[in-house]
C-alpha cells in the first residue's frame, strides 16, 4: 500500500449519477482505479459507468466491499454525504465538492475525530498513485511512477509541478491535493506522516499557499518528526491583505496573519528549501534524488 | 460577504441585542430628519466595507440639526479607501463608561468555532490580540454541542468584565454565537459593546460577515449583497462568475486554479513586473468564458500586457486554444499584447492551433511570464 491508495482500493463514487460524478467515475476506471460501486439515494439498482449503484454507502460496503469513497455530491448535501461515508467505516473519503459551507465542515471534522477514516478535502483534486489508482479529478496522463510524494492545497499548481517533473523523468509515488478551504480533513502534517511511513517515497514536495497556519505547523512537524527530505513552495507572495484569492482559505488577514513570508520563513527555519518558482522546486527535487 | 453596520445591527437587534436608536440616511435632508427622530447628540457613520472608518473621517458626532446637515453632506459622497459613501447611519450617541469586545469566528487551525471577550473594546482588536494575547479570553466550541452557557460566562469572567454587567455581557455573547451559527457567519463581532452609566450593555458597532459558500441557504442575507462593489471591474467579474481581485500593476493575468494563478502573479513580481490582477476562470475554457476574461483584463486601463496561462487537466489544450482564437478574433485589433502558455492535456496541439497573429505563444510558464513582463515594460516606456 502506498501513502493513501493502491490498485486494490475498492472505491464507491458518491454522486455517480450526476454529470461530474459519472464523467470522473469513467475517467477513474479508465486510469485503472478499482471503482466497485456508486451510491446515490433513490438511484439504487441502476448501472452507471459499468458499476452498480446503491441507495446508501453502507449498501456499497456490504455488497461490494468498498473501502474508500470519492464524493461528487453538490455543496448543499455534501456534509450529509460525508457523515454517511464516515458512518460506513471506510478507510478513506475523498471530497471533491467545491463550496461546502465552512460551518458544515466544522461538524464533519468533529465527527471525523471519532472515526479511523481519513478524509481528504473538500474542494480538492483528490489522490493519485501513478500506475495504480486515482481517486478524484486529477489528469492521470501527466503523472508518472517514481519516488517523489506531493502534497498541495492547489490542484492546478500540483499539475504544473508534476508535469514539469514528469517531463524531466522525475516520477511520483503519490500526489494528494488537500484542498483550499479553511476547514479540511487531511492536513499537511497528516500527509507528511503518510509519506514518512511510505518506504517508496524518497522526497516530499509540499505546496502551500497564503492563509491559515497549516504550513507553519507542518514546518514544526518536519523539524521534529520527519526524516524524509521535504522541498517547499508557497503561492501568494504578492497577495494583498484582506482579499480572498480564489480559494476560500487563501486570504491574508487584515492584521497580516497567514502571509507567504511567514510560511516561507517557518519552512526555511525547519530546514525545508523553498523554491522561488515551480521550476526551482523541480530542480531542487532532482538534485535530492 | 460583508454586511454593513446597519444591516448587522438589525440582525443582532432582532435576536435581542440592545442597540442605539438609529435611522439610515442617503441625503443631508434625511440625516436632519433622522437626528430629529433619534435625538441629539448623534453619530453620523459612513456605511462602507472598510475598517478604521473613524480615523478616516467617516464617523462624526453632531450636536445640532445644522451640524447633522453639514456633516452628512460632507460624508455622503466621500471616498474611503476606494469606496464611495452613499449612505450614513444616524445613531443616538451613547454615553458610556466602559467599552467591551465580544466576537465569534472559526478557528481554522482547530476547525472549531471560538468565542472571544475582552475589556479592551473600542480599539482595533487585532492589534490587541497581537500585542497582548492574554487580554482576550477565548472559549472553543464543540460543534456537536454548540456553545454551553457556562462557556459564555467563563469567557466574560476570564476577560475581567465587571461583575455587575458580566451576566448581560455573557447573554450578548450567547446571542452573538446563536446568530453566527444560524446565519452562517464567518465573523461576528460587537466592538465596542458599550457599558452605560446605568450599567446596561449596548452594541455601538456591529460586524457580521457571512460565509459566501452558505449564501444559498441564507437568501435574505444574500439579497443584502452590496451591488456597489469597490470597483467596477470587480463588479463585472462578479457578473461573469470569476474569482477576481484587482491589483495595481500593469501585467494582466488570466489563469485557471487559485494556486496556479497566485503563482503566476508571484512570477510576474519575481521577474521584475507587477501583476494587475488575480483572475481565475476556473475549470473549462469555453470561448465565451475566455472572451469575458480577456474583456475584463483589457478593460483595466493599467494593463499593458496579458499573461494567459491555462493548465489543461480534464480540459483539453486544443479546446482552450480554439476558445482563445475565437475570443480574440472578435476584436478588431487585439488591444494589448497577449502571451499564451498552455500545458497539460493536448497542450502541443493547442499551441499549434493558436493564431500567431493574435497572440505570442510560449512553451513554459516562466517564459510566458518573462515575455509578458517585457511587453508591459515596452508599452510602459
Amino acid at each position: 500500500m502506498s501513502a493513501f491508495v493502491d490498485g486494490d482500493t475498492r472505491v464507491v463514487v458518491q454522486g455517480i449519477t450526476g454529470g461530474e460524478g459519472q464523467f470522473h467515475a469513467e475517467q477513474m476506471i479508465e486510469y485503472g482505479t478499482n471503482v466497485v460501486a456508486g451510491a446515490v439515494p433513490g438511484k439504487g439498482g441502476q448501472d452507471v459507468a459499468g458499476v452498480p449503484v446503491y441507495d446508501t454507502v453502507a449498501g456499497a460496503v456490504r455488497e461490494e466491499d468498498a473501502d474508500a469513497s470519492v464524493v461528487f455530491v453538490p455543496p448543499a448535501f455534501a456534509a450529509d454525504a460525508l457523515y454517511e461515508a464516515l458512518g460506513a467505516d471506510l478507510d478513506l473519503v475523498v471530497a471533491i465538492t467545491e463550496g461546502v459551507p465552512t460551518q458544515d465542515m466544522a461538524g464533519v471534522k468533529r465527527r471525523l475525530g471519532e472515526t479511523d477514516t481519513a478524509l481528504v478535502g473538500p474542494n480538492c483534486p483528490g489522490v493519485i498513485t501513478p500506475g495504480e489508482a486515482k481517486l478524484g479529478i486529477l489528469p492521470g496522463n501527466i503523472f508518472s511512477e517514481g519516488r517523489v510524494g506531493l502534497v498541495s492545497r492547489s490542484g492546478t499548481l500540483t499539475y504544473q509541478i508534476v508535469d514539469s517533473m514528469t517531463q524531466r523523468g522525475v516520477g511520483q509515488t503519490t500526489a494528494v491535493g488537500i484542498g483550499g478551504d479553511p476547514v479540511i480533513g487531511t492536513s499537511f502534517v497528516d500527509a507528511l506522516d503518510r509519506f514518512e511511513a511510505d518506504p517508496e517515497t524518497e522526497v516530499v514536495v509540499m505546496c502551500g499557499e497564503i492563509g491559515g497556519e497549516d504550513e507553519e505547523r507542518a514546518a514544526r512537524h518536519v523539524a521534529g518528526s520527519i526524516d524524509t527530505p521535504v522541498v517547499g513552495f508557497v503561492a501568494g507572495r504578492t497577495a494583498p491583505p484582506g482579499k480572498r484569492m480564489g480559494h476560500a482559505g487563501a486570504i491574508v488577514s487584515g492584521s497580516g496573519a497567514g502571509t507567504a513570508a511567514s510560511k516561507i520563513e517557518a519552512l526555511e527555519n525547519a530546514g525545508v528549501p523553498v523554491g522561488d518558482t515551480p521550476e526551482a522546486v523541480v530542480e531542487t527535487v532532482s538534485d535530492l534524488l | 460577504m460583508k454586511l454593513h453596520e446597519y444591516q448587522a445591527k438589525e440582525v443582532f437587534a432582532d435576536a435581542g441585542v440592545g442597540v442605539p436608536d438609529s435611522r439610515l440616511a442617503t441625503t443631508a435632508d434625511e440625516a436632519v430628519a433622522a437626528v430629529e427622530a433619534v435625538g441629539l447628540p448623534a453619530a453620523i457613520k459612513a456605511q462602507v466595507h472598510v475598517g478604521g472608518r473613524g480615523k478616516a473621517g467617516g464617523i462624526e458626532l453632531v450636536h445640532t440639526p445644522d451640524g447633522a446637515r453639514e456633516t452628512a453632506a460632507r460624508i455622503l459622497g466621500m471616498e474611503l479607501k476606494g469606496y464611495t459613501v452613499d449612505r450614513v447611519l444616524v445613531e443616538a450617541a451613547v454615553e458610556f463608561v466602559d467599552e467591551l469586545y465580544v466576537g465569534v469566528t472559526m478557528d481554522r487551525s482547530r476547525g472549531r468555532p471560538v468565542v472571544m471577550a475582552s475589556t479592551r473594546g473600542g480599539v482595533n482588536i487585532e492589534e490587541v490580540a497581537a500585542a497582548e494575547p492574554d487580554a482576550i479570553a477565548r472559549e472553543h466550541v464543540d460543534p456537536a454541542y454548540g456553545l454551553h452557557p457556562y462557556q459564555a460566562r467563563k469567557a466574560v469572567y476570564d476577560a475581567g468584565v465587571d461583575r455587575d454587567v458580566a451576566r448581560d455581557a455573557a447573554d450578548v455573547l450567547r446571542t452573538l454565537y446563536r446568530v453566527w451559527d444560524e446565519r452562517d457567519g464567518s465573523d461576528a463581532e460587537i466592538n465596542p459593546l458599550m457599558v452605560t452609566e446605568d450599567r446596561e450593555v449596548v452594541a455601538a458597532d456591529a460586524v457580521l460577515n457571512v460565509d459566501d459558500d452558505a449564501l444559498f441557504r441564507q437568501p435574505d442575507l444574500a439579497e443584502l449583497a452590496d451591488e456597489a462593489a469597490a470597483d467596477d471591474l470587480e463588479a463585472r467579474a462578479n457578473q461573469y462568475g470569476f474569482d477576481y481581485v484587482r491589483l495595481d500593476g500593469s501585467v494582466g493575468i488570466v489563469g485557471n486554479g487559485a494556486g496556479l494563478v497566485m503563482t503566476t502573479l508571484d512570477l510576474v513580481d519575481h521577474y521584475g513586473g507587477a501583476p494587475a490582477n488575480f483572475l481565475d476562470i476556473g475549470g473549462g475554457a469555453k470561448a465565451e468564458r475566455v472572451a469575458n476574461a480577456l474583456d475584463l483584463v483589457f478593460a483595466d486601463e493599467n494593463v499593458d500586457s496579458v499573461a494567459f496561462n491555462i493548465f489543461g487537466g480534464i480540459t483539453r489544450g486544443d479546446e482552450v486554444a480554439r476558445g482563445i482564437n475565437e475570443a480574440l478574433s472578435g476584436f478588431e485589433r487585439v488591444p494589448k499584447p497577449v502571451v499564451v502558455r498552455l500545458a497539460g492535456t493536448n497542450a502541443a496541439e493547442g499551441m499549434a492551433i493558436l493564431n500567431d497573429d493574435l497572440v505570442t505563444v510560449e512553451e513554459t510558464l516562466e517564459g510566458a511570464v518573462k515575455r509578458a513582463v517585457a511587453a508591459a515594460a515596452e508599452v510602459g516606456e
